[in-house]
């Protein structure tokens, strides 16, 4: 799924451990989830919205939307 | 694998089962050979081995329960569906060739040995798939 985690992270200076131990998962999982490999759950989804103070379809770029514009 | 701590666990358990099917094998194996085993006993130490290679099963879904990383749970689970296919299409093949005399018999135990195996074959596809988030 695109999102826009690693504009976030940039824009605090966070490397991806750092955002990692924020979130408590691994170093992997953010870089999964950076790179598109992964698609967190609804849980962690939250989770990084909340870190980051703003609504998740601001982070995660829905996929449906997505299309609809290619469209 | 991320050294988590369930994957530490799982690590510790592993190695002590590991230690105990040694523990069983060897004896059974010296037993068997040189006829040391009184009949009564014999089902009971020959299946003595499997005992801690269930346990390893067992240690798996611990781990899978236990797992706190949603990712990493899911590189083991993708591990564990392609140990899975693998060992049972190396079943089917060989019983088919076995069927039609073209190998020797195997033992049931084999696939075993072939799930483990797989689990480190996917463990190789979770490398080329994902890269560097394949751990």
């Amino acid at each position: 799924m695109e999102n826009r985690l690693r504009v976030l992270r940039a824009e605090r200076n966070w490397s991806q451990q750092d955002l990692a131990e924020r979130l408590e998962v691994s170093r992997q999982s953010v870089n999964a989830i950076e790179t598109g490999k992964y698609d967190p759950s609804l849980p962690l989804a939250f989770r990084v919205a909340e870190l980051f103070d703003r609504p998740i379809e601001d982070i995660f770029v829905s996929p449906s939307r997505r299309s609809s514009k290619a469209i | 694998m991320v050294r988590t701590p369930a994957w530490k666990r799982y690590n510790w358990r592993v190695i002590w089962l590991s230690l105990l099917y040694a523990a069983f094998l060897l004896p059974a194996v010296y037993g068997f050979k040189h006829k040391l085993i009184p009949e009564a006993l014999q089902y009971l130490v020959a299946i003595l081995p499997a005992l801690p290679i269930i346990g390893i099963f067992f240690a798996i879904g611990r781990y899978l329960v236990e797992e706190q990383d949603e990712y990493v749970r899911m590189l083991m689970v993708r591990q564990t569906l392609w140990a899975s296919g693998f060992a049972l299409s190396v079943a089917t093949i060989w019983g088919f060739l076995e069927n039609f005399d073209l190998v020797g018999h195997a033992d049931g135990y084999w696939v075993c040995v072939a799930w483990f195996f797989g689990l480190g074959l996917g463990n190789i596809v979770n490398k080329l798939t994902l890269g560097d988030g394949g751990c």
